[in-house]
């Protein structure tokens, strides 16, 4: 009997293995071989899958024309999916992307970190086709790191309220260009109708990417912030405490059902549905918001709500860096400079309509007749929205950290991503907002002291 | 356990002992499994070596700093970590009461799918699906035209009984997850419970029938008994699949609110994908695999012995 038992464990351990080791090894087993190697002529470039990528995928047999011999291979994925390849790859020495599509978020750091070229000393300062002079300061700013480009951007992004004309016309409310959060929020009780219209429409879902960035420019322009100049936690401070009871009983009591399930993707969903008739969100929505018409020609733009700061609007950039590793440099830039230059953004324009221009990355895109007249609803209040942003003075306390939606250190997608949780759960309604804050203020100190 | 005990005992004794093969005769019997065994070691048992190795390291992605051995450190961070022991009820939760609610609908469901109906090809058919559609797409199905609270299905149907506008995943967000575990596995335990039944001599129940036994009688001592083996088995494998549900919960509900609904494997994926702590990440893998193992012992002695009650029955 002994011995059946003994290789029946043997067999068991191998079922169970087979089962399951899969799972357990994926996060370990990364960072293999490197693909893209040795001088040839194939750029490889991991980018996120969205409708501009998609465009540009359509486009690059231009490049490819005008570059003889030069080919790109794109390796698409998912936000999640895309961030954790290139973060395995570029953290390992894989150098199996010539090419990366990262944010604002990860780029000071990997600058810091000696992963990422610096492109302004490397390429741009020598390269006198690129006209670097005209992306939007913002953005170029919070792409660089002591004084150099560490990437590109390809297209960028502030936040702003989308409001139904018709319907604020209908409840006798008129919104300033520049509202506050508590005429807004008048404003979402008397519009709200259950089980009709929401009053407003606010992301609630799990993600540093999803809820916090709302959720922390009101945090902002409250005059809270995420930690003070000694790095402390400040989650349960009077000012923080109270902007997140604003937050999550505004989306309670007059914003969508079920909010604690719904991002970007949801929302948008919702207020083309007609169900919303205020939306605070990206402001890249509305080129998605001008397919649908009769949702579009009803939709007016208002700058991101304030309370005690001049402007609260967070900032958001997909840009493009090229690897420290990546063996082929010279290509790399070749085709970085396309996808980020003037000439692409016409060449979209003419090809693709110019409604579908990537926003956000060039001042000449809003000087451009042709995309004023495709996209005058909104360019202006984006472009407005983008400048106004200042990613170093976000909070009305002074803060040791950069960034508006986030805190730019290594560790804030680990620890934005459990605060996150938090606030869906009290969004929920399965905890209270001060339980919520007190577990994240425990989580947000470990992080605090690392930054010493 | 004693009707399996018996049988099995009467298999043994019924089978005759064949002449023990010679050395040679073993590894030549051995040989063609070989390449497929060698296969089976490098693909799982390899990374579970390198996986045990960086359990033991500290080493996270998001730094320039190299890889340091630590010790049995990550180990003792995944057994004080209160979100990890969190994410081990949910599991247990989870699990339980998904096996146990699909078996329950199961037997009933076997029971009348044995009968003889019209149509019951159709209908068979059409109870194994949920089991054949791809997790992530049932998901999202589940999530949006189902359980919406704007547009859904469900509250549509509930609203004739006054149920308005309910936000289920917000509001019940692990029962959510749990219903739709429940429609996709109950279909998987309901074929296993069937061929059991099917497995069944049927002149043992008309002769209970002419013995007067009534309807309730033949099942609880003729039928149940005679399921009883399949029915741990269902429920064993079941434990096994659905410990380890992360589409469900990926896709749905990204482990919130808050973490009402991070199982071990959705916390395994958080630690290694977003918090890129590879060490903690792999210690994580490590006990899981080990949770795994201890139910996959069981499940194994349990085909086993059905196996075994096969052969006495035929």
């Amino acid at each position: 009997m002994a011995i059946r038992a003994s290789r029946r464990w043997q067999a068991a351990s191998v079922l169970a293995l087979a089962a399951i080791g899969a799972a357990a090894c994926g996060g370990g087993a990364g960072g293999g071989g490197g693909g893209g190697g040795s001088s040839s002529k194939t750029v490889t470039v991991a980018v996120v899958a969205n409708p501009d990528i998609t465009q540009m995928e359509q486009l690059i047999s231009n490049f490819e024309k005008q570059n003889p011999g030069i080919k790109v291979k794109f390796d698409t994925l998912p936000e999640n999916q895309e961030r954790s390849e290139i973060q395995k790859d570029i953290s390992t020495n894989g150098g199996l992307y010539d090419v990366v599509m990262i944010s604002n978020y990860e780029t000071p750091i990997w600058a810091k970190n000696g992963w990422l070229d610096n492109l302004s000393t490397k390429f741009i300062n020598s390269d006198s086709s690129y006209d670097v002079s005209d992306l939007l300061p913002p953005i170029a700013n919070s792409l660089s790191y002591n004084g150099g480009l560490y990437s590109v951007p390809f297209y960028g992004e502030s936040s702003m309220l989308y409001y139904r004309t018709s319907m604020l016309k209908a409840a006798g409310i008129t919104l300033p260009q520049h509202p506050t959060w508590a005429q807004v929020a008048a404003a979402a009780a008397k519009l709200n109708k259950p089980g009709k219209v929401a009053g407003i429409c606010l992301r609630g879902e799990n993600g540093w990417g999803e809820n916090l960035a709302t959720l922390d420019t009101v945090i902002n322009t409250y005059g809270g912030s995420w930690y003070n100049t000694s790095w402390q936690p400040q989650l349960t401070s009077p000012a923080t405490e109270s902007a997140v009871n604003f937050y999550v009983n505004l989306v309670k009591k007059d914003g969508e059902p079920g909010a604690a399930n719904d991002g970007f993707t949801e929302l948008l969903t919702l207020y083309e549905q007609n169900k919303c008739a205020m939306w605070y969100d990206s402001t890249v929505a509305a080129g998605s918001i001008s397919a649908v018409p009769s949702v579009f020609k009803d939709t007016s733009y208002a700058f991101a709500p304030t309370e005690k700061t001049p402007a609260s609007g967070w900032l958001y950039t997909w840009s493009l860096g090229i690897p420290k590793d990546s063996a082929n440099q010279a290509n790399a830039w070749k085709f970085v400079s396309w996808a980020t230059s003037k000439p692409y953004l016409q060449l979209v324009g003419q090809k693709l309509g110019w409604a579908q221009v990537p926003p956000g990355s060039r001042t000449s895109t809003y000087t451009n007749p042709n995309y004023a007249k495709a996209a005058s609803a909104f360019a202006s209040v984006t472009e407005q929205s983008i400048n106004s942003v200042n990613q170093a003075k976000a909070t009305v306390p002074k803060v040791p950290y950069v960034g508006i939606q986030f805190v730019d250190i290594p560790q804030f997608e680990d620890l934005g991503t459990s605060v996150s949780n938090q606030i869906a759960g009290a969004i929920a309604g399965s905890e209270s907002v001060s339980q919520a804050l007190q577990a994240s203020q425990q989580d947000a100190v470990p992080v605090g002291q690392a930054q010493k | 356990m004693t009707v399996i005990e018996q049988v099995t005992r009467r298999a043994q004794a019924r089978r005759v002992t064949p002449r023990a093969p010679s050395t040679r005769q073993r590894w030549t019997r051995r040989l063609p499994l070989l390449p497929a065994l060698i296969y089976m070691i490098v693909i799982t048992q390899i990374p579970f070596i390198v996986t045990l190795w960086y359990s033991l390291q500290n080493w996270n992605l998001t730094s320039n700093a190299r890889a340091k051995f630590t010790g049995l450190s990550n180990y003792g961070s995944v057994f004080t970590n209160a979100n990890y022991r969190s994410s081990l009820l949910v599991s247990v939760e989870m699990t339980a009461v998904a096996v146990i609610v699909s078996m329950v609908l199961a037997v009933a469901l076997a029971l009348l799918l044995n009968q003889k109906v019209l149509g019951r090809g159709v209908a068979r058919t059409l109870l194994i699906t949920p089991f054949l559609i791809m997790p992530v797409a049932s998901a999202l199905l589940w999530k949006t035209t189902m359980l919406d609270p704007t547009y859904g299905l469900v509250n549509w149907l509930l609203s004739p009984f006054g149920v308005h506008h309910v936000a289920w995943l917000s509001t019940h967000p692990l029962g959510s997850i749990i219903i739709v575990l429940i429609w996709r596995w109950t279909p998987f335990m309901t074929l296993i419970v069937l061929a059991g039944l099917q497995g069944q001599p049927l002149d043992v129940l008309e002769a209970a029938r002419v013995d007067g036994a009534g309807a309730f009688v033949i099942f609880r001592r003729m039928i149940f008994p005679h399921l009883r083996p399949y029915i741990e088995l269902g429920t064993l494998l079941g434990s096994i699949y659905i410990v380890n549900t992360f589409d469900e919960v990926y896709s749905m509900t990204q482990g919130g609110p808050g973490t009402s609904t991070t199982n071990m494997p959705y916390y395994l994926y958080e630690q290694a994908f977003q918090a890129y702590n590879i060490g903690g990440a792999a210690a994580l893998g490590v006990v899981t695999v080990i949770i795994v193992m201890i139910i996959a012992t069981f499940a194994l002695r349990l085909i086993a012995s059905v196996f075994r009650f096969e052969e006495a029955v035929g």
